[in-house]
C-alpha cells in the first residue's frame, strides 16, 4: 500500500485508533485473504505508511459529503436531496444520497451512516428518525473527524451533531396556531389536530407549537380530538373522518403537513364544513401553496428546506477547506402563506409562494 | 432394481441433463455463494475502502438483525410457511425488554419475559396452522397486525432507550487483533446458526422438518407427527425472534415500535437469496447466512461505490428473482 | 365359496366380517380376507367394490365398525396406520409417501431414524447417518435393487421403477409380518414393472407375506400365489391363478360369473360355465 494511496483517502482526526488503523487494516484483509504470515508485516508496515502522510491533504478526489434522509419516497426529501445535489455539484463536491426505507427505520439509518463513514465522507447531513437510536453510529462519525450536521430534525440530544439546519418547528406550529387564532376571531375555537407519528421530533414540536399559537394548553377542553396520521394524505382522511364522526362544531383543524391537510379536506368537505372550519397546515410545497390558492385550506406556513441543504453542503465544503466547523442551530425560516390575511401577522400571498415553495 | 449386477442400459440412475440441476438441488447454497464472492471481489477492486477489516465487521454487524430474524424463517419457509409477523414479534419483544428494564424490573427477568412473550406469539401462530390448518400467510399476516398494534400500545407510542448493560451487551464489543470488531453479538449469531444447522442437519427432528415442508401427506404416512412438527418449529422461532431483539437492541441502544418495518420482507429475501425454496422442503441455514450477507454486501459496496441508494433496491430485487427462477429451474430439470 | 383355501396353517393377518360404513353408504359389508405366510396374495376388485376400505381397514388407516382382525391368529385393534405399523405391517402406498427432495437413505428411514450410540444419541440426538447408510445400501443389494448407483442419491432425480424400489425397500425393511401395495405398477412401464415384481418375489421368497392390490391382470396372474376377488363390499372369491384363466377371473370381478354352492364356476342363471383366454364363455347347460 504506497503512501499515495494511503494519502487520496480523506485523513481522519488524528486522535481516533480507528483512523489511523483504517489503511493499515485494509491491508490487513488482503493479507488474511492472502498469506496469514506476510500479513503481520504488512500490516505494520502500511501503518507506518499512513502515519507519515500529511494530515489534511486531499487526494485528487472532490469533497465527499453524504445525505441521510428518512426515507426516500416523501417528495419533501426528494427535494431536499435535489438541493443537495445541485449546491455539492456548485461546489465542486460529490454527494452520496441514502435513506431509511420508512419513518422510524434506525437501523436502515445506522448502516447509511456507517457505509458514508467507510466511503470517506468529509461531512454527513441527516434527517434524523426521532429516536436516540442513531446517536451511537453519529458519535462514532464524529469520532473519525467526521463533520455531523443534522437538516430539517433535531437530534435529541441536539449536541449529538455540530449543527443543525432547520425549520424551528415549534415557531412554524406556533405561526399555524397564531393564525387559525386570528381567523376564528371572537368565536371560541372547537380544535381538531391530525398528528404525525407519537413520539416524532417534529410531530411534537409542530404540536405544541400549534396550541402555544392558540393560547391553549394540552388537555384543553377546547380540543375535541386528535389522531395519528404519519403524515400521509390516506391516513389523514380516515382520522378526519373517524374524529368528525364524534365531534360536532368543530371550527379549527390543525395538520402536521400538508397531505394530511389535503385528507383533512377531503374529509371536511364530504361533510359539507369546509366553510365552517378553519383548516391550516405547514410545508410550503407547491402542491400545498396551490391548495391554499383553490381555498382547500386558509393558510401554510412554508418551511425552505432547498436552504437547509445548501447551507449544510456549503458548510461541509467550508470545513474541507478551511476546517471551520458550525455550531447550534441554524433556523433557516417560516412564512405564513395565504390569501386571506389576518391582522397582526407577516403573510406573503400565494404568489409569492408559489414562485418559493419547494417542490 | 435387477439382480443382474451389470448394469442395464435403460435404467442409468440420472438423466444427464439433470447434471447441474441436481448439484444445484443438492447444494442450493452455491449460487447464493457465488454471487456473494462476485460481489466481494468487485467492490474489492472497484472501492478502496469496501475490503478493510473495519468495514467487513461493520457488515457483519449490519447484517446480524436480518440474518437472526431469517434463521427463524428459514425454519418456517422449510415447511412450506411463511412468516410475516417475525419482526414484529422481534419489536415487540424489544419493547418489553426495554420498558420494563426502563420501569425498574431487573433487565434478565425482563428479557425472561419478553423471551417467553416472542415465544408466545410463535407458539400461537404455531398453533393457528396447525390446529385450524389455516394458512401461514393468512395467519402470520394477521399476527404482523396484531403483534405490531400491540407493541404500539404497549409502548405508549413512545421509543424506550436502553438503561441497562445486559440488553446493549450483544452490541458492546472489541478489537480484534486491532483492528477487526467483534460484537458479542456476532458470537452469538454463530452460535446460533451452527445450533440450528446441526438441529436440521443431524437430527431426527430437522429431518421431519425438511419432509413435512417436502411432501407433508409422505410424511405422515411415514409416521412423522406433522402438526407437532410444524408447531415446534414456530415455537422455535419465537425463541430465535426474541434473541434477535435482543440481537437488535444491541446494535439499536433504543427500542422503537416503529422500527423494523420492513423486517419480515427483508428476511424472506435473505432465506430466498439463499436458495431455499418458498415451496418448502429444500434449503437450508448456510444459504440464509449468504443471503443475508448479499444484501449487507451490496448495500455497504455500492454506497462504498458512491451508487444511490435506489439501485441498492433494485439489485436487491433482481437477486430475489434470480434465485427463485434457479429454484425453479432446477426442479422443473429434475422432475 | 373358498375353493383355494388353506387351512393347515394359521393366516398372518386375517379379517372375519369386517363392516365399515359411511353414512347410509356400506363401504364392506361382512368381507373376510386372509393371507398365510409366504404368499403373494392379489386383492382385485372393480372400482367401488371396498377394495381400498378393506386394505385401509389392515393398514389401520380405517377403524371397521364391525369384525376382527387378526395378526397371526390373535385379534387385534388398529387405530392408526401407525398402530398396524408398530404391529409389523408396512404399506406402500401408491403415492409412495417418498419425500422427494430427500436422498434415499433418508426416506428409508424417515420417520424411525436411528441416532448415535451413547451420549452423541441420548443428550444431542445426533443421527447415526452412517449406519442408515449402511443399512439403506445392505437392504437395496440384499433385494437386487441395482440400478442405485449412491444411496445419497435424491429421490426426486430418479425414475419412476426406482421410486417404487425405494419405497419397496423401506417396506421390506421394516415389514416384520406383511407388506401391503398399493398399485405398485400402475405408473410404469413394462421393463420397470418387471423389476417391480421380482422384487415383489424376492420379498415373499424372504418369508414376508405380500398384500397386492392391481388392476393389471397379467401382473397379478405373474406373481400371486392366490387372488382375493372382491365384489359388492365383501370376498366375492378366492382362486389360484393356475385353476382359472384371466377372464375367468375378470368375470368373478364383474358378476359374470361366480362359485355355486359346490364350487363349481356358474354364470348368473346358474349354468356351469368356463371362459377361455380368448375369452369365449363356453357354457353348459344342467
Amino acid at each position: 500500500m504506497s503512501s499515495a494511496a494511503a494519502s487520496s483517502r480523506s485523513p481522519r482526526s488524528p486522535r481516533s485508533p480507528r483512523s489511523r488503523g483504517r489503511v493499515a487494516s485494509r491491508a490487513c484483509a488482503v493479507a488474511v485473504a492472502g498469506a496469514l504470515t506476510v500479513g503481520v508485516t504488512a500490516c505494520s508496515q502500511t501503518k507506518a505508511g499512513s502515519q507519515s502522510a500529511p494530515a489534511g491533504t486531499q487526494g485528487a478526489g472532490a469533497v465527499k459529503v453524504g445525505l441521510v434522509t428518512k426515507t426516500d419516497t416523501n417528495p419533501y426529501f426528494v427535494k431536499l436531496r435535489d438541493s443537495a445535489k445541485e449546491e455539492a455539484t456548485k461546489q465542486g463536491a460529490e454527494l452520496i444520497a441514502l435513506a431509511g426505507k420508512f419513518d422510524g427505520d434506525n437501523e436502515g439509518q445506522v448502516a447509511a451512516i456507517e457505509n458514508l463513514v467507510q466511503q470517506g465522507v468529509k461531512g454527513i447531513l441527516i434527517t434524523p428518525n426521532n429516536s436516540t437510536g442513531i446517536l451511537g453510529a453519529l458519535k462514532k462519525a464524529k469520532d473519525r473527524g467526521v463533520l455531523v450536521i443534522a437538516l430539517d430534525t433535531e437530534t435529541d440530544p441536539k449536541e449529538a451533531v455540530d449543527a443543525t439546519y432547520a425549520t424551528n418547528n415549534v415557531t412554524a406550529g406556533e405561526l399555524q396556531g397564531k393564525y387559525v387564532k386570528a381567523a376564528l376571531g371572537s368565536t371560541p375555537p372547537k380544535v381538531l389536530m391530525i398528528d404525525g407519528t407519537a413520539g416524532g421530533t417534529v410531530d411534537e414540536q409542530r404540536h405544541r407549537g400549534f396550541l402555544q399559537g392558540m393560547g391553549l394548553a394540552e388537555g384543553d377542553p377546547a380540543i375535541l380530538g386528535k389522531e395519528n396520521a404519519n403524515g400521509d394524505q390516506n391516513k389523514a382522511q380516515t382520522a378526519m373522518e373517524n374524529l368528525l364522526q364524534r365531534a360536532s362544531g368543530v371550527n379549527a383543524v390543525y395538520t402536521l403537513n400538508e397531505p394530511s391537510a389535503r385528507g383533512a379536506f377531503a374529509a371536511l368537505k364530504a361533510k359539507n364544513l369546509t366553510g365552517k372550519v378553519k383548516l391550516a397546515s405547514i410545508d410550503g410545497g407547491c402542491q400545498g401553496v396551490q391548495d391554499v390558492k383553490d381555498g382547500k385550506y386558509l393558510a401554510t406556513v412554508m418551511q425552505f428546506p432547498k436552504k437547509m441543504a445548501a447551507q449544510g453542503v456549503a458548510a461541509v465544503a467550508t470545513f474541507a477547506k478551511d476546517g471551520t466547523k458550525p455550531t447550534g442551530f441554524q433556523d433557516t425560516g417560516a412564512q405564513l402563506i395565504s390569501d386571506t390575511p389576518v391582522p397582526g401577522l407577516d403573510i406573503k400571498d400565494t404568489a409569492w409562494g408559489l414562485q418559493n415553495c419547494w417542490g | 432394481m435387477t439382480t443382474a449386477p451389470t448394469r442395464p442400459r435403460g435404467a442409468s440412475t440420472t438423466r444427464t441433463a439433470g447434471g447441474v440441476a441436481e448439484r444445484l438441488l443438492r447444494n442450493p447454497t452455491l449460487g447464493p455463494l457465488a454471487a456473494l464472492v462476485l460481489a466481494i471481489v468487485v467492490f474489492s477492486v472497484t472501492t478502496d475502502t469496501f475490503l478493510t477489516l473495519d468495514n467487513v465487521s461493520l457488515v457483519v454487524q449490519q447484517s446480524l438483525i436480518v440474518a437472526t430474524l431469517a434463521l427463524g424463517q428459514t425454519l418456517i419457509i422449510l415447511t412450506a410457511g411463511i412468516d410475516l409477523a417475525n419482526a414484529s414479534i422481534m419489536v415487540l419483544g424489544t419493547l418489553v425488554f426495554a420498558k420494563m428494564a426502563q420501569q425498574g424490573t431487573s433487565p434478565l427477568l425482563a428479557m425472561l419475559i419478553g423471551a417467553v412473550v416472542c415465544t408466545g406469539l410463535g407458539a400461537v401462530s404455531g398453533a393457528l396452522v396447525t390446529r385450524l390448518k389455516l394458512p401461514p400467510f393468512i395467519v402470520t399476516l394477521g399476527m404482523l397486525t396484531i403483534v405490531t398494534a400491540l407493541g404500539r400500545l404497549y409502548s405508549e407510542g413512545n421509543s424506550w432507550p436502553v438503561t441497562s448493560d445486559l440488553l446493549g451487551f450483544l452490541g458492546s464489543g472489541s478489537y480484534l487483533f486491532g483492528y477487526f470488531y467483534v460484537t458479542p453479538g456476532m458470537l452469538l449469531m454463530v452460535v446460533m446458526f451452527v445450533l440450528t444447522w446441526y438441529a436440521l442437519a443431524h437430527t431426527a427432528w430437522g429431518k421431519h422438518v425438511y419432509a413435512v415442508g417436502n411432501d407433508p401427506e409422505a410424511a405422515r404416512l411415514t409416521g412423522i407427527h406433522v402438526d407437532r412438527t410444524v408447531f415446534s418449529v414456530y415455537v422455535v422461532a419465537g425463541i430465535i425472534y426474541a434473541i434477535a431483539a435482543w440481537q437488535a437492541l444491541g446494535r439499536i441502544p433504543n427500542a422503537d415500535p416503529n422500527a423494523f418495518q420492513t423486517g419480515n420482507l427483508d428476511s424472506i429475501t435473505a432465506v430466498v437469496i439463499g436458495g431455499t425454496s418458498l415451496f418448502g422442503g429444500r434449503g437450508g441455514v448456510w444459504g440464509t447466512v449468504v443471503g443475508a450477507f448479499i444484501v449487507a454486501v451490496l448495500r455497504s459496496g455500492l454506497t462504498q461505490a458512491g451508487i444511490d441508494s435506489l439501485y441498492q433496491d433494485v439489485a436487491t430485487g433482481i437477486l430475489v428473482i434470480a434465485a427463485v427462477t434457479l429454484d425453479q429451474w432446477a426442479r422443473r430439470r429434475s422432475l | 365359496m373358498n375353493t383355494a383355501g388353506d387351512d393347515r396353517a394359521t393366516p398372518t393377518l386375517q379379517a372375519r366380517g369386517l363392516v365399515k360404513r359411511y353414512g347410509r353408504v356400506t363401504a364392506i359389508d361382512g368381507a373376510d380376507f386372509e393371507i398365510l405366510p409366504g404368499e403373494i396374495m392379489a386383492v382385485i376388485g372393480d372400482n367401488g367394490a371396498g377394495k381400498s376400505t378393506l386394505i385401509k381397514a389392515l393398514s389401520g388407516a380405517v377403524v371397521p365398525d364391525a369384525g376382527e382382525i387378526l395378526l397371526d391368529g390373535s385379534p387385534v385393534a388398529f387405530t392408526s396406520p401407525l398402530d398396524a405399523r408398530r404391529a409389523g405391517i408396512e404399506t406402500v402406498y401408491q403415492t409412495l409417501a417418498v419425500a422427494s427432495a430427500m436422498d434415499i437413505a433418508s426416506n428409508l428411514f424417515l420417520g424411525r431414524e436411528m441416532r448415535r450410540p451413547g451420549v452423541l444419541g441420548s443428550v444431542f440426538r445426533m443421527l447415526d447417518h452412517k449406519a442408515m447408510r449402511a443399512a439403506a445400501q445392505e437392504q437395496l443389494d440384499s433385494l437386487g435393487v441395482a440400478t442405485v448407483q449412491n444411496i445419497g442419491q435424491i429421490v426426486e432425480t430418479l425414475s419412476g421403477g426406482q421410486r417404487q424400489a425405494v419405497a419397496v425397500s423401506r417396506a421390506a425393511m421394516f415389514g416384520r409380518k406383511v407388506v401391503i401395495m398399493d398399485e405398485p405398477t400402475a405408473a410404469l412401464g413394462v421393463k420397470e414393472s418387471g423389476q417391480v415384481l421380482d422384487l415383489i418375489r424376492r420379498i415373499r421368497d424372504r418369508g414376508l407375506p405380500v398384500i397386492l392390490i392391481s388392476h393389471n391382470m397379467p401382473h397379478v396372474f405373474e406373481v400371486a400365489d392366490r387372488i382375493h376377488v372382491h365384489r359388492m363390499g365383501r370376498r366375492a372369491a378366492l382362486v389360484r391363478p393356475a385353476d382359472h384363466t384371466m377372464s375367468e377371473v375378470v368375470a368373478l370381478m364383474t358378476g359374470a360369473l361366480r362359485f355355486d354352492e359346490e364350487g363349481r364356476l356358474v354364470d348368473a342363471a346358474g349354468h356351469r360355465a368356463e371362459v377361455d383366454d380368448q375369452g369365449h364363455t363356453i357354457t353348459e347347460a344342467r
